[in-house]
């Protein structure tokens, strides 16, 4: 079991790498126009780099549950062969989604930008991944912590609003424009959640482990918070679509469940750091500094996050980069840290020694990463205050090309700190690739 | 019965109950909650909207704020006084900056620019004389309604 564990998170890692590429590639093309604009188009380049990193989410928390259900929490897993078609179509979706862009027979919806007829076997594969998770769970554990729940939840809430996603099919979402663009941004509101259900269980299932407490994911308090978080992935996606002409409860209902967002996991996370003794942080050193790293995250990205979940602020910051600083924010700051966290923990426990020989390099690249993720946030949350002023506050606007013109030298500092993130992406990445091979030949 | 099953029986509870919620709630906005008085497309537009997917047009340019940064806002670009169908049928095929080089027919360029028409005549983006309360709504106007 443990090699389909470990080759998800080979492909998982590898899908890092190769969305960084394409997004530092991207980041040229906003600089450079002509930047390999006749072989990998700008409509190219941007789902290239958006297919990778969800890949990353998808496979490296899936990889991570599939190994901790049955080496760390020792269950005997209800069928190894729907785990191995399961790998198995997802591999084969992988290469198909990439022929997808490369040859541009694409379907063109924003996030699901592959040809549609992919979403089948991804499809097929959530429901297999369901199947095997609860009849694994459910046999073998009566009382669930709340990671397990939220992992079943992922799972459940993932296979339907990746439907959802897809109800543009239907003649009655897609002849009528509003309803369609409504529905598309609700679905994928949602789908985020679900993905952050399973990244966020993976966080606290780390804490309970690293502590050695299981208390850290019982009680009253942490199932508050996840049902409060349950309600955001329900109800709360109508903040990205507030300007749409929808029925205004839709909105009104989605501005109150909207504020409660974010302050649940922060306020799990502190509690757990607090209570954490120095003896057992040594033993998870590099997990543990991630999950520090997600902490600060959080808390940069929950300003935002409220700032712009206020009606009235979000008229501006709506369709600016400000929105795109919040989404990167959140993907690369909150969830990449968590799993990294997560893939850090398993090599840490599979190939410890081989993980101290890169001690040094992966502590260079913890901080490059960081530091580059903190200035290419803040050149995005600059580059958004100029455009919002361009489209609010400008009586006369000049063109479009004008104002990209005037958001140049932030890009220009945004690509070098893009850069930067991927040197601390490979200078992280690399030793856990060769920890997890090693590991997989042996 | 141990404290920790009486929390999975409440548990359990709590999530039927959010899930009924759910279902509910899905179905109205399904249907009343993004219902409005725009007409629905003509087979014209969705054959324009098909070719805008199909490009992935998406990656750079937006409705209602919602895709890709590199390109402009198209919500209302048909009733731009600068701007319009003609602008929009020059530009397709132009190639300037990072628009790719296409090669739309004119029946194609025609459907296009037709599926941006209908979408122009659902509301405004970006929203202009929003009037703001101190709660942080904002109220909006909207065309049809």
């Amino acid at each position: 079991m443990k090699n389909i564990s470990f080759t998800f998170l080979i492909l998982a890692l590898l899908a890092l790498i190769v969305g960084a590429v394409f997004g530092t590639m991207a980041g040229i093309q906003y600089i450079k126009p002509d930047f390999l604009k006749d072989v990998i188009a700008f409509n190219k380049m941007r789902p290239l780099h958006v297919s990778s990193v969800i890949g990353w989410i998808i496979l490296s928390a899936t990889g991570g549950i599939y190994y901790y259900l049955t080496t760390v929490l020792k269950l005997k897993l209800f069928s190894k062969k729907l785990a191995r078609t399961h790998l198995f179509i997802f591999i084969v979706c992988s290469i198909a989604i990439y022929y997808s862009f490369f040859t541009g027979k694409m379907g063109g919806r924003e996030y699901l930008a592959y040809a549609p007829i992919i979403s089948v076997p991804i499809l097929v594969g959530w429901i297999l991944f369901g199947i095997n998770f609860f009849k694994t769970v459910v046999q073998q554990i009566k009382a669930w912590p709340v990671y397990l729940w939220m992992w079943g939840t992922g799972i459940i809430f993932m296979l339907y609003h990746f439907s959802e996603a897809h109800l543009w099919i239907i003649p009655h979402f897609r002849e009528n424009f509003i309803r369609d663009i409504s529905v598309q941004w609700k679905s994928y509101g949602s789908f985020v959640g679900s993905w952050n259900m399973l990244v966020y269980g993976t966080a606290i299932f780390l804490m309970s482990r690293i502590k050695n407490d299981e208390n850290v994911a019982r009680g009253k308090k942490v199932f508050f918070f996840y049902f409060l978080g349950l309600s955001n992935l329900m109800l709360g996606w109508a903040h990205h679509t507030y300007f749409i002409p929808t029925q205004p409860w839709v909105r009104y209902l989605a501005y109150g469940v909207s504020m409660t967002e974010w302050i649940i996991l922060i306020s799990i996370i502190i509690g757990w750091k607090r209570s954490l003794s120095k003896e057992k942080i040594k033993l998870n050193h590099t997990s543990y500094k991630f999950l520090l790293a997600t902490d600060f995250w959080v808390f940069v990205n929950l300003f935002v996050a409220l700032l712009i979940s206020i009606p009235y602020i979000n008229l501006f910051s709506h369709g600016t980069h400000i929105t795109v600083a919040h989404s990167m924010g959140t993907t690369i700051g909150i969830n990449t840290t968590i799993l990294l966290a997560s893939v850090f923990y398993i090599v840490n426990l599979e190939a410890n020694k081989h993980l101290k020989s890169f001690e040094k390099l992966i502590n260079a690249g913890y901080w490059l990463f960081n530091i580059s993720l903190g200035i290419f946030w803040v050149c995005l949350l600059l580059a958004g205050v100029e455009k919002s002023i361009w489209l609010h506050f400008t009586d006369n606007p000049s063109s479009f090309g004008e104002m990209q013109n005037k958001i140049v030298p932030y890009m220009y500092v945004f690509l070098g700190a893009g850069f930067s993130l991927l040197l601390g992406i490979l200078m992280i990445t690399f030793p856990l690739l060769g920890g997890i091979s090693y590991k997989l030949s042996d | 019965m141990t404290v920790r099953n009486q929390l999975t029986r409440k548990n359990r509870l709590v999530m039927a109950i959010l899930v009924s919620i759910f279902i509910v709630y899905n179905f109205i906005i399904y249907t009343q909650g993004t219902s409005n008085n725009t007409p629905k497309m003509s087979e014209l537009a969705l054959q324009g909207e098909k070719l805008y997917q199909e490009n992935n047009c998406t990656a750079c340019h937006q409705f209602y704020g919602l895709g890709g940064y590199l390109g402009p806002d198209l919500t209302n670009i048909i009733s731009d006084e600068k701007k319009g169908p003609m602008y929009v049928k020059a530009f397709l095929n132009s190639g300037v900056k990072t628009m790719p080089k296409f090669n739309f027919t004119e029946e194609e360029k025609e459907s296009i620019v037709h599926f941006l028409t209908e979408i122009d005549q659902c509301g405004y983006y970006p929203i202009k004389g929003a009037e703001n309360k101190v709660t942080g709504w904002v109220n909006m106007k909207y065309k049809n309604q």
